[in-house]
């Protein structure tokens, strides 16, 4: 049993600044959700919101379509695994993956049953009768998500679930997260401040700062095409240059920008006054003589990142430093010229300020 | 030199020690004095005093109702105790330090000005003195001390737990009775067993309180009105072996809790 769930307006203040900002959010049945953010984004509140804990001072909660707002956690038709994993230590795991269970008023022989079935899916065969504290830090993840899972929630809440384990752990349980929310189909909603968390696991990314919504989408669209600066550079690096809409040439929306007039992308419309070009530096390349947007400049940074070469060019003659990501074999050096290029219809336009 | 000091330092110590514990060892070896008077010299050993305190009705009563105060004045204190420093540990209230201190407070009060008050409250409320009003005098100087303990281990970790409960669809009730007073169980033993310690020795309160049916220690003291026996000291062995097993209990559920 899964259902989708919605926000509408919901703000919530805590003294003078608002934690949420008249946020809206839609998530389909059966989507994983991931809300991205810094600390003191607003992001934890909005899980808080959905799980019962926090009361909007305005808006609504939907889940399924049925209003929420006024029903505390007890009665919610949501599960929440914590940060901590708040597992009960002085039960042992058969007892905690049945908790749930148990409130709802199951008897013990079927409760344990189950819950050994729970333990189960989320590779704890047989560990029933071990006890919290003689868990790894992975494990306890494990258990709490089994605990969550057990009541059949209609929405499944994770609040920063990794933010505990270490990188590669990480990286494991979030292929493990994937595969069990596709298993169950439950409605999942994960908060992090991972954006490649976010990235690996989202069908649906909601980048969140100062209490609103920057941008919400798949994570390809909202990486590739983001509509804000600040989802555009909490996804990933990217490069800002200063841009204007100048008349169009030749039936095509042309840009002023510091490098020079740009085509500007296509079927982008153009904000009115400042706005900004977007190019990821992976979208910046060397230039094979045609085609595309050249951009001659001297290197005065580079490094070696494994996977590529990180490049700061100092554009000619005029223009922002860019950060390129060149081939492993490019070996670049500082002080030497190179002409890069990108394609305009890789680049995006954002608006110059984030709306308020 | 070093040696000269180091046994300094060691004699110091024995004496130290010595007057701690002289009293009690002397109470504890002259009730094994097989003589009419607990004097010296000793003259072991006979178990003759102890028989007959304990077949002496009214001691044997005291006694028991001694246990009764304790065992429930504690366990009132407990409960109270319990639930104010949840209550205060959960709650976001207006003035909560305040409360809190206010809770404290009777603990730097002494017995004997607590135990004139209540019984001017006794008295003017028509409540006659008994080992009731003097259950009460016990928890109302036991409670403060478990709100403390109970508070001390009241930590972060513990609210989320509550949380996960109500999350999984758990009453009040039943987070108290299943997260909360479970994962607290060693300070609430703790808090009890020293609870039992203070009210089972307590004199002033109960003198106070107390009119037909006495309490262990205010029976102690009318045997001592007629003179010294080793009769009372065997009754005080009794009294001191008695709390020794409480607070050792009380000693290894806080010692326990500190190493897990």
């Amino acid at each position: 049993m899964s259902a989708g769930l919605a926000v509408e307006r919901a703000t919530k203040r805590y003294g003078s600044t608002a934690a949420l900002d008249a946020v809206s959010l839609q998530v389909p049945e059966g989507a994983y959700a991931v809300i991205l953010g810094p600390s003191g984004s607003g992001k934890s509140t909005l899980l808080g919101l959905l799980g019962g804990f926090i009361d909007p001072d305005s808006g609504r909660v939907l889940i399924g379509g049925k209003d929420v707002t006024a029903i505390g956690p007890v009665k919610r038709p949501t599960t929440t695994v914590f940060q901590d994993y708040a597992l009960f230590p002085h039960m042992d795991l058969a007892d905690n993956v049945a908790f749930g269970l148990r409130m709802r008023g199951w008897k013990r022989g079927p409760r344990r049953a189950r819950a050994a079935e729970m333990l189960a899916l989320v590779g704890l065969e047989g560990a029933e009768d071990r006890r919290p504290h003689a868990l790894s830090g992975g494990q306890r993840q494990r258990v709490a998500l089994a605990r969550a899972l057990a009541v059949e929630p209609e929405v499944l809440l994770l609040d920063e679930p990794l933010g505990a384990l270490d990188l590669a752990l990480r990286r494991a349980m979030q292929r493990e997260l994937k595969a069990i929310q596709r298993r169950l189909g439950t409605t999942f909603v994960h908060v992090t401040h991972d954006q490649e968390e976010a990235m690996a696991i989202a069908d649906i990314v909601v980048v969140m700062n100062e209490g609103r919504i920057a941008d919400a989408g798949p994570p390809e669209r909202v990486y590739l095409r983001p509509v804000s600066r600040f989802a555009a550079s909490f996804m990933g690096e990217i490069n800002l240059v200063p841009a204007r809409a100048l008349p169009e040439r030749d039936g095509r929306a042309m840009l002023d920008t510091p490098l020079g007039p740009l085509p500007a992308p296509s079927g982008e419309a153009l904000p009115a006054g400042d706005a900004a070009l977007g190019i990821r530096p992976e979208h910046l390349g060397l230039s094979g003589g045609e085609g595309g947007v050249q951009v001659p400049g001297t290197v005065i940074e580079s490094a070696f990142f494994g996977t590529h070469h990180r490049v700061v060019l100092e554009p000619r003659p005029a223009g922002p430093p860019l950060i390129a990501h060149l081939p492993q074999r490019a070996d670049p050096a500082p002080g030497q010229r190179l002409v890069l290029a990108f394609e305009p219809g890789d680049a995006v336009i954002l608006p110059g300020e984030d709306p308020k | 030199m070093r040696i000269a000091s180091g046994l300094l330092a060691a004699g110091y110590v024995l004496l130290l020690y010595a007057f701690i514990y002289l009293p009690v060892v002397v109470l504890v070896l002259f009730s094994f004095h097989d003589g009419r008077l607990p004097i010296p010299p000793f003259r072991p050993a006979t178990l003759r005093w102890y028989d007959e305190v304990l077949s002496d009705d009214d001691v044997v009563e005291a006694l028991l109702n001694s246990l009764g105060v304790a065992a429930l004045s504690s366990a009132a204190a407990c409960s109270l105790g319990f639930l104010a420093a949840w209550g205060l540990a959960r709650a976001a209230l207006p003035g909560s330090g305040a409360m809190r201190t206010l809770l404290m407070a009777p603990l730097t009060v002494s017995y004997l000005i607590i135990g004139l008050g209540l019984l001017i409250s006794f008295n003017l409320t028509g409540i006659d003195r008994s080992l009731l009003t003097t259950g009460i005098g016990h928890a109302v100087i036991n409670t403060p001390l478990c709100f403390a303990i109970c508070a001390a281990s009241m930590g972060a970790q513990h609210a989320n737990l509550e949380r996960a409960a109500r999350d999984l669809g758990a009453t009040e009730l039943r987070v108290l009775a299943l997260v909360t007073a479970p994962v607290l169980w060693p300070a609430i033993l703790a808090a009890f067993a020293l609870s039992l310690t203070f009210s089972w020795d307590e004199f002033v309160i109960a003198f106070l309180l107390t009119r037909f049916e006495v309490t262990l220690p205010v029976e102690i003291w009318s045997l001592l009105r007629s003179g010294l026996s080793p009769k009372t000291n065997a009754a005080g062995s009794i009294v001191f072996l008695v709390s020794v097993i409480a607070v050792l209990l009380a000693e290894l559920l806080l010692f326990r809790r500190r190493r897990s």
